[in-house]
């Protein structure tokens, strides 16, 4: 007990320094507070004899007596202790706060074990499977009865597993390593190794020799799942590429169809849903309580909608209409507006705003061993099916899409039977125009919001339309499944850079072999 | 729409001649003959600049004869333009030998990229000949295969110009990667010498805008031969109505493919002639937007008139120059603006405002009847 008091006292007297420091009036303030704690301090860690003469024992200049405290602490101490060492390590020189940093971290992470969030239960048991300490297995072990989540539960016998790998006896290892091949763990691959190189050395026992069999069988096993998971995590990110392709070139393939005019400031409009939806978070932020925060983002679907729609109307108006029948002039005036648009958000709102995800959006679902599926992508595909549909019943199942169809199957027909074709244009401009700010307000989900925005997958976008061909809903869809597919699939292979150049060559064969693209129109009116 | 015949009559031949000489002979004498504070004289970086112009313009009557004469909007000229500027580039890298910053044989960059030995595709630019070809050959062959397979597949119009687009995306992407050892993000630079003439020279540099000056007026020459002759008139066809060229048993595929390697020769060319005068080419050169900026100085210039095209060319880098120096931010903004002015309100760009003066200032009544008339044609 006197060891507690002499440590009491010299931190009273630390304090007191301070206080000194700080002059006379912090000598007022701060003898209060020093009180307390020194009143609080022998409560908050219930004082086990062996505990605190380890505690005093850490800071032993003696290595050994050092470790064999350390060791103590490891197996009796609990987190109540962490503060302790806290303490101790500010005063402590270097090689000792060293030793005792990973203490610390053992000893937090236990009691992570037992938190309420499932992420930090889970960082805490992989953590503690790296860490390399044997005294956590029966931790992971007790912790895993307890545990309700399944990917939590995993994690804790895959760290168990790891720990035990290191072990002496070569039948516990041996199990490990069968228990890491059964779990398919990508992270046990390293240790695995090693043991396989062990036991492939010229004075290897007998004993290492079946361990290193048993770890070899295990890579393999981990291997082939590892195979599978990249197929799928890749077929994944393949189908979620597509969807945001396709949001993207929806609007564009319909007014290409319609009105035969690429718009070059079609990227530009998304950058504007974009800018609409942070926006739309910045009002939230400053006029609403941060409880309904998260509300924001589908508050800013609609906004985002229609500020790009009435921006598409207001370029239809002043610039488009003016140019029918000129569609390269169209892609030249367009660009235009593109560059001044982007000039624009450039200088108002500067280089790097971002949105801030809402909490649903958040993180992601492991669904399977080595295969995690962040929810914006999910989000990203299923809005792309939405969207699909709604333009499915805008296009086949209301007046105006029986007029736009007319109208981009044969105009001059169309304006003699009364339809009134620059009404139509107009509108299914502004419409597509929205369609962009609708792939703006996504795409935010996945990337930065800045000026530049639209130009990292515009081209992308274009060479869907093209080859998918005008027309038909059909023909855009399986043009960005297959371009955005064929990305992806080959990018681990070629890189990002010849994997675009690749999809550049393939799209000329197939133009080659499809001139007008996958569903062209057919009939005498096609020029 | 003009239809080619502008530069026919005498006058365009007579202008030829005019500024061809205040060109070739009168700005180096500037250059050269008044005293430096003298406001005659023209300083040695207003003249290298005024080449830079120059060879864009080469540049940009290419473009004329492909987009303005051929109706076909190309927006990868850029990467016929990078490939020529780069084969200069290459031999000019050669050439710097051991006065590098590393005194290596090897370009800088190769040493920085721990590249051992010069990759095969250099070895050829040791020699100057092989350069000079190169650049001009390269982006034609180039240019042959990619609108082979375009052509032929019968894509046009926005099909073409997108693919086109593409095609300038790749090769800036291609062009920014180290591993493909043509110097990356930093392209080539630091050039010392071609032929044993220093570059830091003034007179190397004059010797540069005169042998542009040449070169800008063979290209023209060869533009408007070109246009003249019996192929010229099937291109003109060609971009009135494809349709009635196929039906009159011409195969337009192979007219509009011999337009689009004449264009890169003379992109490549301009690229060969720009290297040396700027002393530098990086992929920011070569990408969309550098591309697309070519299409809009034949836009202003006048599209489907030769004289247009090069003073398109000249007149908007010079605007460029100026405003970037003064105002750098609102560059995008006036570039935007041209791109959407121009082709809404003045689709023949300065060639066709300056015609309709002209035409206004001496017969008022047939300037108007005429003016009509286009409209209507459109």
């Amino acid at each position: 007990m006197c060891l507690v008091e002499g440590q009491l006292t010299s931190m009273r007297i630390s304090l007191g320094r301070t206080a000194a420091a700080l002059g006379v009036v912090g000598l007022f303030l701060f003898s209060g507070p020093s009180l307390t704690i020194a009143a609080d301090g022998p409560v908050a860690a219930p004082p086990t004899s062996s505990i605190e003469q380890a505690l005093t024992k850490v800071t032993s200049e003696d290595e050994s007596v050092r470790e064999a405290a350390i060791r103590l602490l490891i197996e009796q101490g609990d987190a109540s202790l962490v503060l302790r060492l806290e303490e101790i390590r500010a005063k402590a020189d270097r090689s000792i706060r060293q030793a005792i940093k990973p203490l610390m971290d053992l000893l937090k992470n236990r009691a992570k074990l037992t938190s309420p969030h499932t992420d930090v239960r889970r960082s805490a048991a992989a953590d503690l499977g790296s860490a390399g300490n044997p005294s956590a297995i029966s931790w992971l072990d007790a912790a895993r009865a307890n545990e309700p989540n399944k990917w939590v539960r995993y994690t804790m016998e895959e760290s168990a597993a790891l720990l035990k790998l290191a072990s002496d006896d070569p039948s516990i290892t041996a199990a490990a390593a069968d228990k890491l091949g059964e779990l398919g763990s990508q992270n046990g691959v390293p240790a695995l190794k090693q043991l396989v190189a062990a036991g492939d050395g010229a004075e290897a026992t007998e004993s290492q020799k079946t361990v290193a069999k048993a770890a070899g069988a295990a890579i393999d096993r981990i291997e082939t799942w590892g195979v599978w998971s990249d197929a799928i995590e890749t077929f994944f990110r393949g189908i979620s590429l597509s969807s945001i392709l396709l949001i993207m070139s929806l609007g564009l393939a319909i007014v290409f169809g319609l009105m035969g005019v690429i718009n070059m400031a079609h990227g530009e409009l998304m950058m504007i849903g974009a800018y609409a939806t942070f926006v739309t978070q910045q009002c939230f932020t400053a006029w609403f309580s941060s409880d309904v925060f998260d509300w924001y983002f589908p508050a800013a679907l609609p906004v985002s909608f229609f500020v790009a729609a009435v921006f598409g109307w207001v370029l239809e108006a002043t610039v488009i209409r003016f140019l029918y029948g000129r569609p390269l002039e169209t892609m030249l005036a367009t660009w235009g507006v593109s560059l001044i648009l982007m000039q624009a958000a450039r200088v108002y709102f500067g280089d790097l705003t971002a949105v801030i995800a809402p909490g649903p959006l958040r993180g992601g679902a492991q669904v399977m061993v080595g295969v995690y599926l962040p929810y914006n992508r999910m989000f990203i595909i299923a809005l792309s099916i939405i969207c699909v549909l709604g333009i499915y019943y805008t296009l086949f199942r209301s007046n105006l899409g029986l007029r736009v169809r007319a109208v981009t199957q044969n105009r001059n027909m169309s304006a003699c039977l009364g339809i009134p074709t620059r009404k139509v244009d107009s509108y299914t401009f502004a419409f597509g125009s929205g369609l962009a700010g609708i792939a703006g307000w996504a795409l935010t989900m996945v990337g930065n919001v800045d000026p530049g925005l639209g130009q990292n997958y515009i081209v992308d976008a274009f060479m869907v339309v093209v080859t998918g061909g005008v027309g038909k809903l059909a023909g855009t869809i399986v043009a960005s499944l297959g371009i955005g597919g064929l990305n992806k699939l080959i990018e681990p292979s070629f890189g990002a850079v010849y994997g675009k150049v690749f999809i550049l060559v393939m799209v000329i064969l197939f133009l080659q072999w499809r001139p007008s693209g996958l569903f062209a129109m057919k009939g005498r009116d096609v020029d | 729409m003009s239809d080619g015949t502008m530069d026919t009559n005498r006058s365009g031949g007579l202008a030829f001649w005019v500024v061809g000489s205040i060109l070739l002979v009168a700005m180096p004498l500037l250059n050269l003959l008044p005293p430096e504070d003298s406001w005659l004289h023209l300083s040695d970086f207003s003249l290298n600049r005024f080449g830079k112009f120059l060879a864009f313009a080469i540049l940009a009557l290419g473009l004329d004869l492909i987009w303005g004469y051929t109706g076909i909007l190309s927006l990868g000229q850029g990467v016929f333009f990078g490939l020529g500027a780069y084969c200069m580039g290459m031999h000019m890298m050669l050439t710097i030998g051991k006065e590098s910053v590393y005194g290596s044989d090897l370009p800088d960059f190769m040493v920085w990229n721990q590249v051992k030995e010069l990759p095969f595709f250099w070895k050829p630019f040791y020699s100057f000949p092989a350069a000079i070809i190169g650049a001009v050959l390269v982006p034609m062959l180039f240019a042959l295969v990619f609108g082979f397979f375009a052509f032929r597949s019968r894509i046009k119009g926005v099909y073409f110009a997108i693919i086109t687009q593409a095609l300038a995306l790749a090769a800036w992407l291609v062009f920014n990667r180290n591993d493909t050892n043509l110097g990356g993000t930093n392209g080539l630079t630091d050039f010392k010498q071609v032929l044993g003439y220093r570059l830091s020279d003034a007179s190397t540099q004059r010797g540069l805008y005169i042998l542009t000056v040449l070169c800008l007026g063979g290209a023209y020459l060869l533009c408007r031969w070109i246009i003249r002759s019996r192929a010229g008139r099937v291109l003109i066809a060609v971009r009135d109505s494809e349709k009635r060229v196929v039906f009159s048993g011409y195969t337009p595929a192979n007219y509009k493919l011999f337009a689009f390697v004449v264009a890169a020769a003379l992109a490549g060319l301009a690229g060969m002639l720009y290297a040396p005068q700027v002393g530098i080419i990086t992929p920011a050169q070569i990408g969309v937007l550098p591309s697309l900026e070519m299409v809009i100085w034949v836009a202003v210039g006048g599209r489907g008139s030769l004289a247009g095209a090069v003073l398109g060319a000249v007149s908007v880098n010079y605007g460029r120059s100026v405003l970037t120096n003064y105002f750098p931010g609102l560059w995008p903004f006036i570039l935007g603006g041209l791109f959407v002015l121009v082709v809404l309100l003045f689709p023949d760009g300065l060639v066709g405002m300056i015609r309709k003066g002209k035409n206004l200032l001496n017969q008022p009544n047939a300037g108007e009847r005429k003016a009509a008339v286009s409209e209507g044609k459109r």
